[in-house]
């Protein structure tokens, strides 16, 4: 087991470590850096720029995350009462979007957002058309639904599969006390996939936080910083201006975002276990 | 009690999402097969079936070469991690040692690790060692996080296995080592299949660490290779960077559409199992 452990040490805790000590330098990648203690996290509380990019990212959350939970809830909502045959097909069909590279999905976006592209086309009689991706006020929800589309499948697998073990005499129970569809759903179904739930939404949260390649792919930023997100202004600070310290202080922000998120949510998710 | 109605809005609702679900897909895969000048919207199916653009995709944005470049990581990520995540995995679901709780502990981390985190110190470490610039710079970092994911992974089977199955070949005289390879490893078929088409697709998609790490032409993967020839030739003829992208999604896409089972049981059980 050692040379697994030395990878994992070598190539992701102690470049994590790095990341930390570099966090407290200026630095431009080439001189020798300087130490500059807290400044770089001074300069992100104090950044407009810095502090919009972390608000777009919990903006994301809402697309990847909730959004996507509640298109695979209304799934799961239909499936209570139905037994539906090829049930595997469709399952198939919903999860396809986690396998595609995210650079791919970009490809395709930026041609389904195009001026002339088939989102366009649908909404032009209703005079609803517009440039998707290069209005200040849309680019930001466009992506945000590109982020949903992705995670969705994943939910939908996840609380299907948490689904098929609640036991059926559950249902018939709530059936002959006459409760609705969304009694059901509330008294039986949410209840047992608490487990998933909090898996998904820690994944998807992840997930929208670390949006680096799609926004890379299809708006790098843009229009006028409206998509910016940390992860792009890591990799602009440390290899385009030059401010290596930065970029790695903003990575350290990031991260401990994320490991808060993962142990919040699965905290949460104990806490109701046993409540 | 299932009601006809009930039956079909359950098919409607799941045949509206599946058709959202898989609509950019085909719709790129359409796109691919028209003529530069077709102005495509929607559902306009090509009329003629021709392979100009993925020829034009493929020589123009040098693909040969970035598939091969994703192939040749993909695969030695996947064998490695997987071999090493079977002794790690052995030692964590069948052994008891000290401090073995906080080491998993820590390795769980690395199932939410960004590499946003790492990325940086890495480029200025391997630059050092003369390592940008090879395809080492994606396949080492790549090992290191999937390791984790692989450990956690075989530690749930091996954890699932019968003791009995383990003190009957003690019993026999059979080393740990033996009872690994002659009892244990060919009931692991299934879990490993699924661990290597996971991480086989993560490393195939994986795109930046290769942004950073890579900036030899002849050296980049499929995805970064299909990035820069989107911003190259988006503007001038979206149907050949239709192509390129359908020529990068192809090969995860195939190993999806045999193996479905193993990827959506990979995620569903890994990911609840703790």
């Amino acid at each position: 087991m050692l040379p697994a452990l030395a990878f994992y040490l070598l190539f992701t805790l102690l470049p994590l470590l790095h990341t930390v000590w570099l966090s407290f330098y200026e630095w431009d990648g080439i001189t020798v850096g300087k130490w500059i203690g807290l400044a770089n996290y001074r300069e992100i509380l104090a950044d407009e720029e810095i502090r919009s990019a972390f608000v777009h990212s919990i903006k994301l959350i809402l697309y990847y995350s909730v959004v996507a939970v509640i298109i695979a809830l209304i799934l799961i909502l239909v499936l209570q009462r139905a037994k539906v045959r090829g049930l595997t097909t469709f399952r198939t069909l919903i999860f396809l979007p986690q396998t595609v590279a995210v650079v791919v999905v970009a490809q395709a976006f930026v041609w389904i957002y195009a001026p002339l592209g088939p989102l366009n086309t649908l909404l032009e009689p209703f005079g609803l058309n517009r440039t998707w991706l290069g209005e200040f006020n849309t680019a930001l929800p466009a992506l945000g639904f590109v982020g949903s589309w992705m995670t969705f499948g994943l939910a939908f697998v996840l609380f299907l599969a948490g689904m098929q073990r609640i036991p059926q005499s559950l249902y018939d129970a709530a059936r002959v006390d006459g409760a609705s569809v969304w009694q059901e759903m509330r008294v039986v179904t949410l209840p047992q996939l608490r487990n998933e739930l909090a898996v998904v939404l820690t994944l998807t949260t992840i997930t929208a936080l670390r949006s680096f390649d799609l926004i890379y792919n299809t708006t790098s930023g843009g229009p006028g910083g409206e998509t910016r997100v940390p992860s792009v202004l890591i990799v602009l600070n440390a290899f385009s201006y030059g401010r290596v310290g930065m970029a790695c202080a903003i990575a350290v922000v990031l991260t401990i975002i994320i490991f808060a998120v993962a142990i919040l949510i699965t905290r949460i998710g104990d806490r109701g276990e046993n409540g | 009690m299932t009601t006809r109605r009930d039956q079909y809005t359950a098919y409607i609702v799941l045949g509206l999402f599946s058709f959202l679900a898989v609509y950019p897909v085909i719709g790129i895969v359409l796109l691919a097969f028209h003529n530069k000048s077709d102005q495509v919207t929607g559902f306009a199916l090509p009329t003629t079936i021709s392979f100009a653009t993925f020829e034009k995709a493929w020589t123009e944005g040098n693909f040969g070469s970035g598939l091969m470049s994703s192939f040749i990581v993909a695969v030695v990520v996947t064998i490695v991690s997987a071999i090493l995540s079977i002794g790690t995995g052995y030692a964590f679901g069948t052994m008891r040692f000290p401090g073995a709780s906080i080491v998993f502990g820590v390795i769980l981390l690395g199932l939410i690790f960004p590499y946003e985190a790492t990325v940086i110190p890495l480029y200025y470490d391997f630059q050092q060692f003369h390592l940008t610039n090879t395809l080492w710079a994606l396949i080492l970092p790549q090992i290191g996080l999937s390791v984790a994911f692989g450990t956690f992974w075989m530690r749930a089977f091996f954890r699932s296995t019968p003791r009995s199955l383990i003190e009957a070949a003690r019993v026999d005289g059979a080393s740990s080592f033996m009872i690994l390879l002659r009892v244990l490893l060919p009931l692991a078929r299934p879990a490993l299949l699924t661990l290597c088409a996971l991480v086989f697709m993560y490393t195939w998609n994986e795109f930046l660490l290769a942004l950073v790490m890579i900036q030899d032409p002849s050296l980049t993967t499929a995805p970064l290779g299909l990035s820069f020839f989107a911003t190259a030739t988006r503007a001038g003829d979206p149907t050949a960077v239709a192509a390129a992208a359908v020529i990068v999604a192809l090969p995860v896409v195939v190993v999806y559409v045999f193996l479905q089972r193993h990827f959506i049981r990979g995620v569903t059980s890994g990911a609840v199992k703790e």
